[in-house]
């Protein structure tokens, strides 16, 4: 019986110290690399590389630029996602489902992809203004390439992620908080203002903070909008840096992305200060508010919704998609001009970008697999095994994913730009250095879905395995795994289609050989190759497309909340 | 004040069937139960009174004034209709004062008019002192305050209540009772009251309305329903009444004659009562007594000893699958597997309309 106990003890044991050491490698070990840099420089105290970032007025300028940029994609996002989040939970439109799959794909679509596409749509070269004859000049500038161009995208990109929060919390607002108010005499109007918006505020907040990090921290839409314009912010500032001074100005450019890294923890902090003191702690299980008729406005609104798909969504593909058939720059598309042959040479002739393919396939296969493969064992512990230094668990492994990509990409080169210890195993400059940094960012996107799985399941399955006498790693395989595999593999979907396309940590960690796509549409644009950018473009596209509707076949399985496109 | 007249309201959801040809009359000033098995539509239709839903079928009139039609639905904002929700429904985000105060407010009442209105309804509600504090902070008993309150406040001449005691605890339950008894005796207002406890039901209403799978199957007083079950679940429903097979012998004036289990009973029926063979009547508790001999044969299954008293259940011995249930003093003592003799003393005859 003792020894019994004892063995079980040591594979409870095993269990948590191998899943604190992972946890440990992917999240504590860099950041704390990241920080041990700024106090230490190249191993020795020194105030130098501090001093020259900050004595330096570029800092400056990309900072005042970031929380320009910033401010603005928040706004924007902020007022375009809680409207539609409004008008499609609140009101009796039509189509909703429809509409709120083809609002969220922006959110799937890497960044680099979306600043292309509006790029391609708005610019002097667009196919389609030639097509519809409202082509501006050649070799006039692109009213893309300023702060209102990217403020825009950002807002563009952004705001279905505000969309989705305020969506979720408007779900829960229990009817008769509502009707309430409307037997009180409250027009539908007054209702929107005193009774719905104030109980919205806590996922408002939630949301503009949210979009507030990703904007600071979005690197793609700054760099296809704002390099040309030589407008820089600090994620692109990092870019520019690393990319001249190569690992010689490494502790400078640390304390560039730990200002980014600053940055948003203060709007993380803010949004946590002011929710705390607006927690209403809704708690209902009651049905949704019947919805607001809209009565002859609902065509308009239905007419004003759609058009914004058409404007966010399908224009720029279209735009993209125009100029991927055009054989060269600057053509007008006609009968003679179209061709696939920028597909050809991106997917064949193409070294690097060929292999590209290659690269980004297998990073985000395999970063998906080792995720969902850690994400079982950690969310049990989080959710079954609640400790004390379980949150601390979970919070660490959120840490990568919350913080900006080039902080954990400048971690990742501290970490590994000599040698491993003992190993001897040079990774930097390898294709392994990126699958280490996806891991670490995307881990947390297979664990959440799980760990909400986890929390519909009754505890008590295992425990009726575990009186069945079966042993841990066991009930872990035929008990825990089975229920929550549909969670879990979705997160791998989700993380495969974010990997797959992804662009601020590659650019960073990319060297001959272990190009991804992000970085191939990169250089493509900077060299001025769009019509080939667009074209892998396109294909990456595409791709999530299929892979969105592929996954929401055994969306019936999932905990709800678990595809973000599926209302 | 005001009357509510509901007229031939039926709702279905997507072919679902929740009401089907739904009447009823509420007198002005009246205090209306209804009451009625979870599902079987209470709350559809206190919520097709209050204009949260619209009526597939029929009317409802507020006051004279029409409210629902299939073609006319005055919003619920529009109609002075207060409402008590089961789970109180006060915005987490304002005071007391702020929630009872909102219709007022709504309203553009004057502030300081407002001000004395809310004290005034606080107070009514024993709540005086308690309009700065969050709705998070007070006890279930004193939201459900509250609520009551904030419907109280704008002098509504219909409240709606959908089973305000369902959340609170036994205690909490019987003072809110008295809470609601008074005020409607102060008041006066016409009051529509859901819900699924008919000791409550009993103890507040002036009538009763007995639903059943979306039907209105008896709108009568309390005495009434008791004494004169209109159908089976009525008698059932009710105070738990068994209902027997009868074969009726003879009927007039209100009194019959009739066979139960193979004896001759005297019963109560309607004074139209037609003899017919198969009928079914209602007997209760009190209309059970023990004889020793010439009476019905009965085994005990089960004797529960409830201070003071016995609850018994039985079955006849002639084989039928009927159960009986009736409480007895204590003094005599009965365990399972005794065998007695019962004498049903008394009983009302379901009338035949409802014979199914
Ligand atoms: N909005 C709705 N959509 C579909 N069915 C509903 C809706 N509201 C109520 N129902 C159905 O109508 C029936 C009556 O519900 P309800 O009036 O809430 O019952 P009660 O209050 O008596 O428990 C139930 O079967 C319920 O499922
Ligand atoms: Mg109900």
């Amino acid at each position: 019986m003792l020894t019994q106990t004892k063995q079980r003890q040591g594979i409870d044991m095993a269990l948590i110290a191998g899943v604190t050491l992972v946890v440990a490698t992917l999240s504590i070990l860099p950041m704390g690399r990241l920080v041990f840099e700024l106090v230490m420089p190249q191993g020795s105290f020194s105030l130098r590389p501090i001093q020259t970032a900050m004595g330096s007025s570029t800092t400056w300028t990309a900072t005042w630029h970031s929380l320009q940029v910033g401010v603005g994609g928040t706004l924007l996002s902020v007022v375009l996602g809680t409207s539609v989040a409004l008008l499609v939970s609140l009101t009796d439109v039509r189509a909703k489902s429809p509409f709120v799959l083809f609002y969220v794909v922006p959110l799937l679509i890497a960044p680099q992809v979306t600043a292309l596409a509006w790029l391609q749509l708005f610019g002097p070269a667009s196919p389609f203004l030639k097509l519809v004859g409202l082509a501006p000049a050649l070799g006039s500038r692109n009213p893309l390439y300023s702060t209102t161009g990217i403020i825009v995208l950002l807002g563009v990109q952004y705001g279905p992620l505000v969309f989705l929060m305020v969506r979720a919390g408007l779900r829960k607002l229990p009817r008769e908080l509502v009707e309430a108010a409307l037997s009180s005499g409250a027009g539908r109007l007054t209702v929107l203002r005193t009774i719905i918006l104030p109980l919205m505020t806590p996922s408002i907040i939630g949301a503009t903070a949210l979009a507030f990090v990703s904007c600071v921290g979005n690197f793609g839409i700054p760099a296809f909008l704002g390099i040309p314009a030589n407008y820089l912010v600090l994620p692109t500032l990092i870019y520019q840096r690393l990319a001249g001074g190569g690992p010689a100005v490494l502790s400078e450019v640390a304390v560039l992305s730990f200002l980014i890294g600053l940055i948003a923890i203060a709007g993380i902090l803010a949004q946590d200060y002011t929710s705390r003191r607006r927690d209403y702690r809704i708690a209902s299980t009651s049905l949704p508010a019947a919805p607001f008729e809209l009565g002859g406005w609902r065509i308009c609104f239905e007419i004003l919704m759609w058009s914004l798909i058409v404007v966010v969504l399908i224009l720029p593909i279209l735009g993209l998609f125009l100029t991927s058939l055009v054989s060269a720059y600057g053509i007008p598309l006609n009968a003679k001009t179209v061709t696939l042959a920028n597909y050809a040479f991106v997917m064949f002739d193409h070294t690097a970008a060929s292999r590209a393919f290659l690269n980004s396939f297998g990073l985000s296969i395999a970063a998906a697999l080792f995720a969902v493969v850690l994400a079982v064992p950690l969310a049990y512990l989080v959710t079954w095994r609640v400790r004390w230094w379980t949150n601390f668990l979970n919070l660490s492994v959120e840490l990568p994913y919350a913080l900006p990509g080039v902080v954990l990409a400048i971690a990742s080169l501290l970490l590994f730009l000599k040698p491993l210890p003992i190993l001897g195993v040079q990774i930097y400059n390898t294709i392994w250095i990126i699958f280490y940094a996806y891991l670490a960012r995307f881990l947390v996107l297979a664990v959440r879905p799980t760990i909400s799985g986890l929390h519909q399941i009754d505890r008590s399955l295992e425990e009726a395995a575990q009186v069945a006498g079966a042993k841990l790693l066991y009930r872990m395989r035929s008990i825990i795994f089975p229920l929550v595999a549909p969670a879990t593999l979705a997160g791998g979907i989700l993380i495969f289609m974010t990997a797959f396309s992804e662009l601020t940590v590659s650019a960073l960690l990319w060297a001959s050989g272990s190009e991804t796509i992000g970085v191939v549409i990169f250089s493509f644009e900077q060299g001025g190759d769009s019509n080939y950018a667009a074209a892998i473009s396109v294909l990456t596209v595409a791709l999530t497309f299929i892979l969105m509707l592929f996954t929401s076949l055994f969306a019936r399985h999932l905990p709800a909340g678990v595809l973000p496109w599926r209302d | 004040m005001a009357g509510l007249k509901i007229n031939n309201v039926s709702k279905s959801f997507a072919g679902f069937n929740a009401l089907t040809n739904v009447s009823l009359d509420v007198r002005d000033g009246e205090f209306v139960a209804i009451l009625g098995p979870s599902g079987c539509g209470k709350t559809t239709l206190l919520r097709l009174i209050a204009g949260f839903e619209k009526v597939t079928e029929g009317t409802v009139t507020v006051d004279g004034n029409l409210m629902s039609s299939p073609s006319i639905n005055i919003p619920p904002e529009s109609r002075r209709v207060g409402i008590v929700f089961q789970n109180y429904a006060l915005w987490p985000h304002m005071t007391v004062s702020e929630n009872v105060g909102y219709s007022l407010k709504v309203a553009k009442v004057h502030k300081t008019e407002r001000h004395r209105r809310i004290e005034e309804a606080l107070a009514l509600v024993d709540l005086n002192g308690f309009g700065d504090r969050r709705p998070s902070n007070l006890s279930g008993g004193q939201r459900q305050r509250v609520a009551l309150a904030r419907c109280l406040v704008s002098a509504p001449s219909l409240v709606l209540f959908d089973e305000p005691l369902a959340n609170l605890d036994v205690h909490l339950r019987a003072s809110m009772e008295d809470e609601f008894a008074s005020f409607h005796k102060r008041t006066g207002t016409t009051i529509v009251y859901i819900t699924h406890d008919q000791a409550e039901a009993m103890a507040l209403a002036d009538r009763i309305a007995v639903m059943d799978k979306g039907v209105l199957v008896q709108f009568a007083t309390p005495r009434e329903l008791y004494e004169q079950p209109a159908t089976k679940m009525v008698a059932s429903f009710i105070a738990q009444g068994m209902v027997f097979p009868i074969e009726i012998l003879s009927a007039q004036n209100g009194k019959c004659r009739a066979r139960m289990l193979g004896h001759d009973v005297q019963l109560r029926c309607s004074s139209d009562q037609k003899v017919i063979a198969p009928a079914n009547a209602c007997i209760r508790s009190a209309d059970i007594e023990l004889v020793e001999t010439g009476g019905i044969p009965i085994e005990i299954q089960r004797c529960i000893y409830r201070g003071g008293g016995a609850r018994i259940e039985a079955r006849p011995l002639d084989g039928s699958d009927l159960e009986l249930h009736f409480d007895l003093p204590e003094p005599k003592r009965l365990k399972a597997g005794d065998r007695i003799q019962i004498r049903v003393i008394s009983g009302w005859v379901i009338p035949q309309e409802y014979v199914s």
